[in-house]
Parts: C-alpha cells; structure tokens; sequence
C-alpha cells in the first residue's frame, strides 16, 4: 500500500494545456458509462445496420456469393445517394434513443448537486464545461452516424473503381448531415439537462420536443391551410436538409416514415437551416441561462 | 506587504439591486477574515472575486490581477470551499478530487497522488474511496477542503467551513485552516458567522454590513498593540499612585474603585509596576490585559452596544460569537 505525507505542498510541476482540460470531463463521463449496460445495448444495437449495409455492399460486388446464395442481382438495392441517406436515417434514430437515454444525465446531477462552483472556480469556462459535456454525446454519437458511413463509402469506393469521384456529394452529405443531427440532438439533450433534474423526464421531454412539436406544427398546416407549420417540425426540417445535401428527390426511404415529407408541402432550404438555427439558439441559451457559477435570483 | 486583495470601487448589481456598495480597500493578511450578518454581502464578494458575478462598477485585483481583465488567471491561482453542500453524484472520494485537480490543470498521475495526499491532510484518508454522496456532513466539508488545495493554490477561499460541524470536527477544522495559514505559503479568505472562527484564524478582518464596508480591523496589529494596555484592580491604589506609575512613563488613568488603566512603554516592565505598588503599600489584586475583542469590534461595527441596544442593527446571537 502506498504511504502518503500527512502535509500540504505547492504543486510545482508543469500544467496541462488549457485546451485540453474540457476533455477531463469527458474523460471521466466515459469511465462512468463503462458500468451502464443498457449503452451497451444501445450501441451494439446500433451496429447491426452498418453491418447489414456493408453485407449489402459486399454482396453487390460478389457474385459468386450472390449465386451461393440464390440472389438476384437485380434485386439488390443500389449503391448510390438513396443508399446512404437511408442508412443516415437508421442511424440517426439509434442516434436519437442513445441521446435520449445518455443526455440528460450529462448536466443534471451537476446541477442537483451544486457542483457548478467547484467547476467554475477553476481556470474552466462555462465553454470549456459545456464542451466537455457535449463532446461527450458528439463522440458517441459519430461512433455509430458518420464515422461508419465513411466506412461504409470506402468499402464501397475500394470495390467499385471510379466511384468515389462520382459520388464525393455523398461523403459531404454523410458528414455534414450527420453534424447537424449531432448538434441538434446534443444541444436539445443538454438544455433539457440543465433545466429538468429528473432525468427520465428529461429522456421524455426529448420525444416530447420532436413529436408534440412536429404534431403542433402539423395542426397548424391543418387549421391555417399553409405549410409552414413544417418550421416547428424538426424531423421535417432535417429532412428537408439531408435530402438538399445528398441531392435526392424528396422520396420515401431517407429515415423511412421518419423524414417523410408530403408533395407540396415541401419547404425552402434556406428556411429550414434558419429555423433549425433558431432552434439551436434558444438550446444555447437555456443552456448559457443554467450554466453558472452561481444562480441569480432576481426578484 | 503586497496587496492578497485590492477592491476598487467596487460595486456589484443583482436582479436590479446593488448588493455591494463601493467597497474600498486593500487586504493585504496572510488570512483575511470576512465578516457580518446574513445579506451583508460576504458570499456575493467572493463571488464576484471568483468571477461569477461581473461588477457593475469599479474592479478587484486578486494577488495584482484585475478580475476584469485576468478572471482566468486569477482562479488558477485560487482554491475554493463553496459554502453550501457541492460534489459531483456517483464518484468516491479520491477520483472527485483527483478530477478538481485534474481541471486546475495537474496531469493526471500527479493529480491521484496529490488526491491521496489531500485526503490524508484532511484527516479522511480511510475514507477516500467511498462515495462522496455517502459522507456525512463533517466528511463533505473535509472533502471540499481537500478539492480546494489539491492543486496547490496560492490563496485560499473559504466560505463558511465549518458550517454544520460538531465541536471536535470544528476544532480540526480551525486547526487545518491555521496550519496552512502558518505554512505562510498560502493566504486565505474566511468568510464565516462564528466570530470565534474568525479570531482564531485572522489576522485582519473586514466586516461588511449592507454591502458596504463596516470596518476593517487589522487583528494582529491590534493584538501587539493591545499587549501593552493594561487594566489594573488594586486596592489602596490613589491619584498619587497614578502619578507614581505616570513618572515611570506609562500613560495612566485612575477610574476609581481601585481600577487603574495604563499604557505601558516597551521599556517599562510589569516588574516596575509591582515594586512601586510594594513601596507605595498598594495591593495590585489583579492584573489584566485589556484589548478590544473581535465581538467588540463587530458590535462596534454593527453599531450595537454590550447591552444589545442597538439603531436597527442585527444582534448577534448571545455573547457565543455566532451571529
């Protein structure tokens, strides 16, 4: 057993860089997710599409095996835009049920036991906190969304020649769709963490934001004959920008029922990045509102 | 001696009331007690120090750093006990703070040590892989003494640390608290409502009252000052007597009943006081020295008087210190 001094010292040694002092805090959310079983379910869940995907791709370039195994070739779907917007949308709902079941757990303990002080009175910004938390989900979250889809595209690229060059729209869709999944999602988690303390109301506000919304938004259509109500739906409106970005026709199959968009009621593109803006403004500022070293109460 | 805390005009506005007035000073103790009743504005201040309130008025300077400017700068240089119950839920003792440390920027390695080692300091060393969320109160405010030095600040901010504490972990709290004091490597900030905490670990103190400056009593000063007042209960003791003890070079003043008063020179011993009661026949009964307690400053302050009347003041509870 080690022997420890019973006195105080000045630490004298040398620092860790600033930047790298948020990751302290992922870190130690990472030790803590080890012992939940329930992650590791959702995260192995979430492996099984890519793998079902890459089985897909690999039997679209074997045709020996699709012989073995009495496949028309005809048959199998294509490897192109609708593809990987596909797999996108699978991926993104695992996305939406791991933020769900991590997320709210990321602020709320810290809030209900007032251990923001202790953050904050060290060189660590209320930034670099929520940082730390939120590269938490953003980690996770690439694990099963883009970082497998680019997988995904270079199994593809390294068996079709000529390809990849075809179809590097795909690559930036696959990134950039993902990305802004991620940070709706993360952002959405957070602010709901910081606000609720009882995580599994948070888990269920999660759904509650993206379905009541999506239904309010749906009554608004409805009663006021217009489209618009589609601004509150966040579903929609990723839609509406993965399918801009992987330069499809708005059709069934990107996240299934999920992004499904009705003729005619499509949206401008540029209303759909602004409204999904707006909606990561006002998670910044629930956030900004609860991240502090201490609460003022006015009055 | 180098300003700890500077405060320069400072003024502080919260939910549209101002909570610290243009306070004015510079602190410059190896422990600087801060004083006064609920809502006079000793959490608010160091708050403000700690950054988390901005001023609306004026500035500090933290150790010559402008809280402004260099609020970054200035918390790594601090170490924090909050006032209230704060941990982190799910986490022993030793990886809590080992993670505090690891946030004030000590790499990981030296941060479990010096977790280890602070655990020990504070006296929970059996404890430290325990969760913290099943301390109990005595053991939380250990732990949060052990988080605000791990990383070896240069100055220390103690809200209220001995908060909840029975009188044998009370004890070896104060004791800490003035053995780091004593170390002289690191100053520190004791805001608290036990007079008696304040006393025994201060050398200066500033109390506040209403978000303005009450007064600021230099202790230690006080202390050496006071050495040489002395109160003296005779019997047989005359104006005659006063005069006698006035030509050794004392400042004296006879206020009756046999109770002389008196300033002693550094040159002149109490040894010359009792041969000149003994040739004088005067029977020195008691001989005491006198000073200004820190209770009598704080009512002094709060504008209460010993027998608790005061102008709308708060009175402090009993004569305990607790206010």
């Amino acid at each position: 057993m080690a022997v420890y001094r019973k006195t105080y010292r000045r630490y004298q040694g040398a620092l860790t860089p600033e930047w790298s002092r948020c990751l302290v805090l992922t870190r130690y959310s990472f030790e803590d997710m080890k012992r939940r079983r329930m992650l590791a379910l959702i995260v192995l869940g979430s492996s099984i599409w890519p793998v079902l995907c890459a089985l897909g791709i690999y039997l679209h370039h074997n045709l020996s095996a699709l012989k073995l195994l009495d496949i028309n070739p005809a048959k199998l779907i294509p490897i192109n835009a609708l593809f990987f917007m596909t797999y996108l949308g699978v991926q993104s709902m695992f996305a939406f049920f791991l933020t769900a079941f991590v997320g709210p757990g990321l602020i709320s303990p810290d809030l209900s036991n007032n251990a923001l002080p202790l953050y904050l009175s060290r060189p660590f910004s209320r930034a670099e906190y929520a940082l730390g938390r939120i590269s938490v989900l953003w980690i996770l979250l690439s694990s099963i969304t883009w970082v497998p889809g680019f997988l995904l595209f270079g199994l593809q690229a390294y068996l079709e020649e000529g390809w990849a060059g075809q179809n590097l729209r795909i690559l930036s869709g696959l990134f950039i769709g993902s990305w802004v999944w991620i940070l709706l999602l993360s952002l959405l988690a957070l602010a709901l963490s910081a606000w609720v303390k009882w995580k599994p109301v948070a888990g269920a506000l999660m759904f509650g934001t993206f379905f009541v919304a999506g239904g309010f938004g749906s009554a608004i259509n409805e009663v006021m004959r217009t489209k618009w109500g589609h601004l509150l739906n966040l579903s929609h409106l990723i839609g509406t920008i993965w399918v801009s970005l992987f330069e499809e026709p708005m059709r069934l199959g990107a996240g299934a029922a999920f992004f499904r968009v009705a003729r005619g009621e499509e949206i401008p593109v540029w209303c759909a990045w602004v409204s999904l803006g707006a909606f990561c403004g006002v998670c910044l500022y629930m956030l900004a509102r609860k991240i502090r070293g201490v609460e003022v109460v006015r009055g | 001696m180098a300003a700890i805390i500077e405060l320069d005009r400072l003024e502080v506005e919260l939910g549209g009331r101002t909570i610290l007035k243009q306070l004015n000073c510079s602190l410059t103790g190896r422990a600087i007690g801060l004083l006064g009743p609920n809502g006079a504005g000793k959490s608010t201040l160091i708050n403000t120090l700690l950054g988390f309130y901005p001023p609306s008025a004026g500035t500090a300077r933290v150790l010559g750093r402008d809280i402004r400017t260099a609020a970054r700068n200035v918390r790594s240089l601090i170490g924090y006990m909050p006032e209230s119950d704060s941990f982190i839920a799910g986490m022993s003792g030793v990886r809590f703070v080992r993670m505090m440390a690891e946030l004030a920027g000590v790499p990981a390695e030296a941060a479990l040590e010096r977790a280890h080692e602070a655990f020990f300091y504070v006296g929970l060393g059996e404890a430290r892989y325990r969760e913290v969320g099943t301390y109990s109160l005595g053991m939380k405010q250990m732990t949060k003494l052990a988080q605000a030095i791990v990383h070896g600040p240069r100055l220390l901010f103690l809200d209220e640390p001995t908060n909840g504490l029975d009188p044998p972990a009370r004890q070896r709290m104060i004791e800490l608290i003035r053995e780091i004091r004593d170390r002289g490597d690191l100053q520190l900030v004791l805001s608290s409502h036990l007079l008696h905490d304040v006393e025994e670990c201060c050398d200066q103190v500033l109390i506040l009252k209403d978000g303005s400056i009450a007064a600021f009593s230099n202790l230690e000063e006080e202390r050496r000052s006071n050495r040489h007042f002395l109160e003296m209960e005779t019997r047989g003791g005359d104006a005659a007597f006063v005069e006698a003890i006035q030509r050794l070079g004392c400042e004296a003043a006879w206020s009756g009943n046999g109770v002389i008063k008196l300033v002693m020179p550094d040159e002149v011993g109490i040894r010359q006081l009792y041969r000149l009661a003994s040739e004088r026949q005067v029977q020195i009964r008691r001989l005491h020295h006198k000073r200004d307690s820190l209770e009598d400053i704080f009512l002094k302050a709060m504008g209460v008087d010993r027998a608790g009347t005061n102008g709308g003041a708060a009175r402090p509870e009993g004569t305990s210190g607790r206010l």
